[in-house]
């Protein structure tokens, strides 16, 4: 590492953030440009489960509720792109390289929601591993995208109210209803346990290294089960992990998480992949020319 | 075009900058901005400026330390403590 | 100019004197908030998928304040009726709707999408203003509310319609989409509404005939609620 980069590293480590316009080493710029491109990615892909639901909503508060928190994720997906082209890369090509496959979105986002449950859920404990990570970026060292965690963040909280209201109404009503919670929660604990990613220490995490993020994969869930299990628990629902527990140290000790589906899952091989990335990518075909139409 | 947004949280609040959005136009932008920095009514007002109107300053020159100033280029404090002190010891008589 | 005196047309809601039945008023209600519930879900399938991120954010805003509109509407309806907004919006066969063809078509591609939006706002003003002019004072009231929450939907129909006239596939959606537009209003706005968008008054879509899509539409809105009737949410 040359003397410059040391030092650049050196004043991040302390606490310190860059701007745009100010001289980045290209190896923080690269893994900078390819985290928030795939959290933007993510927001984008994470629409087309849930704008589903939009429609079957059944209710006018529920129907007006996701499709808000929906639209939160739309702008979100606006304000990380963003930063991502300042960084240097054009959004047509984010689109480009998220349909062909070469850029990711998170794993979660790969797999099929199949009832109203899944809606609850989703809302509920997808969207809080997701705040998790989120928040861990609130103190990022490149300042333009730690400034729209900010927003981000503050969306999210509405988003946690909803996720709890759709659970509890569900919780509070029919039988089958209860059901649909848990079939949900069966078919949702393996994806969010691979969320936040396999343990890799956070010194060999270049993400924290680079003080992208505050900290490292194993830290967020245990942050995550540390929340949610006992509110999961205290609703009567089972974990479908028989290897749950926390140790009198506070620690989570769980199943090992299939990392092999993992990996598999964010190479574009889940459930529904290839036909989401196939969906967005007609509506971008269709609707180019409205783009060139308001360019001219 | 970049339109820069700045946004004032509340009356008589200084306006932050809040993001961007990218807009064909100024009519667009308006139109875009509303909805993306105020559809909860979270801001008081929005000031949308082409990016390349924005003149930035980022670089300084301060050679020769010209203390007087900055806040910090005083020393108040003991200086204070030596007037008091002169002037209790007049008042309890020489 | 807008008429002003004996010419202007007067909707329903503006007959001083005649009173209306209690059935006649919930009707109408539900014809205006059909109109506003069925092109509210319409518009928010563009969620996620517009043409621009920034253009999907401001499109999903309208599609929520159309909601809005209508759940205004299923409240005032309700009382006269009965029962609650969303059993009006959700429970009701699709045969029993009161809306206009135009809301009803699904189109999912942009020129049609905003021809639909230019021409429902422009026709939904008309409206608007007679029921402004209501001796309703309730529904006077509530259309003065909607109408301020319009701007925005003006703002923006206009916006579109000026950046696509030279579009041919705009043109031409307009075009096809003008006998809808027209079944949207009583028969005597009409004239005025084709006066505003600069064509002339054809025979209309009318309101009372379902296309197809309305009850394919129905199916999957009411699809989780009909699961498990009578359940909360």
């Amino acid at each position: 590492m040359d003397a410059r980069t040391q030092e650049f590293l050196g004043y991040v480590q302390d606490g310190g953030q860059v701007e745009a316009t100010d001289w980045l080493p290209d190896e923080y710029r690269q893994k900078l440009i390819k985290f928030i491109e795939m959290h933007a990615n993510s927001e984008l892909m994470g629409v087309l489960p849930e704008r589903e639901w939009i429609l079957k909503a059944p209710t006018l508060q529920r129907k007006l509720a996701l499709t808000a928190k929906v639209q939160d994720e739309v702008g979100h997906a606006q304000l990380i792109y963003r930063v991502a082209e300042d960084l240097g890369k054009p959004r047509d090509e984010m689109f480009a390289d998220l349909i062909s496959g070469k850029a990711k979105f998170h794993n979660v986002f790969h797999y099929p929601t199949k009832t109203w449950g899944d809606v609850g859920v989703i809302a509920w404990l997808v969207d809080a591993a997701a705040i998790i990570s989120q928040k861990a970026l609130l103190k990022c060292s490149y300042a333009p995208y730690a400034r729209i965690m900010k927003k981000i963040c503050w969306e999210e909280s509405f988003h946690i109210l909803h996720g709890r209201d759709v659970i509890l109404a569900l919780m509070t009503g029919t039988d089958a209803q209860r059901e649909l919670v848990q079939e949900a929660l069966n078919r949702w604990w393996g994806p969010l346990m691979q969320f936040h990613g396999n343990p890799i220490p956070r010194e060999e995490d270049p993400m924290f290294v680079w003080r992208i993020k505050s900290q490292g994969n194993e830290e967020a869930r245990q942050q995550f089960l540390e929340g949610y299990v006992p509110q999961i628990w205290e609703l009567g629902l089972t974990v479908p992990d028989p290897n749950l527990r926390r140790t009198d140290d506070g620690v989570w000790e769980y199943s090992e998480p299939d990392w092999a589906e993992l990996k598999s899952v964010v190479t574009g091989h889940g459930p529904r992949s290839q036909d989401r990335l196939a969906f967005r990518a007609r509506f971008l075909e269709q609707e180019q020319w409205v783009r060139d139409a308001i360019a001219a | 075009m970049i339109f820069e947004v700045f946004r004032q949280e509340k009356k008589g609040q200084a306006f932050a900058h809040a993001g961007s959005v990218e807009a064909p136009d100024a009519a667009f932008a308006d139109a875009w901005a509303r909805e993306q920095y105020g559809r909860r009514g979270e801001s008081e007002a929005l000031w949308l400026v082409p990016r390349t109107s924005i003149h930035a300053i980022t670089e300084w020159a301060d050679e020769f330390d010209l203390k007087y100033r900055r806040v910090d280029g005083y020393s108040i404090k003991s200086r204070l403590a030596e007037a008091r002190e002169r002037a209790s010891a007049k008042s309890s008589g020489a | 100019m807008s008429g002003v005196g004996s010419t202007e047309p007067q909707g329903h809601a503006g007959l001083a004197g005649v009173s209306r039945t209690k059935a006649e008023r919930a009707q109408q209600l539900l014809s205006l908030a059909d109109d506003e519930l069925i092109l509210g879900w319409r518009d928010s399938e563009w969620t996620g998928i517009a043409p621009t991120l920034e253009e999907d954010v401001a499109f999903s805003s309208i599609a929520q304040n159309e909601i809005g509109h209508a759940r205004a509407l299923y409240e005032l309806a309700a009382v006269e009726l009965g029962t609650d907004a969303d059993a009006l919006a959700f429970d009701r066969a699709p045969d029993d709707y009161r809306c206009a063809p135009l809301v009803e078509l699904h189109l999912l591609e942009w020129a049609h999408t905003i021809a639909r939006r230019y021409l429902y706002e422009e026709a939904d003003r008309v409206r608007i203003e007679a029921l402004m002019r209501s001796d309703d004072t309730e529904l006077a009231g509530l259309a003065a509310k909607i109408d301020r929450e319009e701007t925005y939907h003006r703002l923006h129909a206009e916006l579109w319609a000026a950046r696509l006239r030279d579009e041919p596939r705009f043109r031409s959606a307009v075009e096809e989409l003008w006998p809808y537009a027209l079944g949207v209003l009583e028969p005597e706005l009409r004239p005025e509404l084709a006066r505003r968008v600069g064509l002339e008054v054809v025979p209309a879509q009318e309101r009372g005939a379902h296309t197809p899509e309305l009850a394919e539409l129905w199916d999957e809105m009411t699809e989780v609620r009909r699961s498990i009737p009578g359940a909360q949410w």
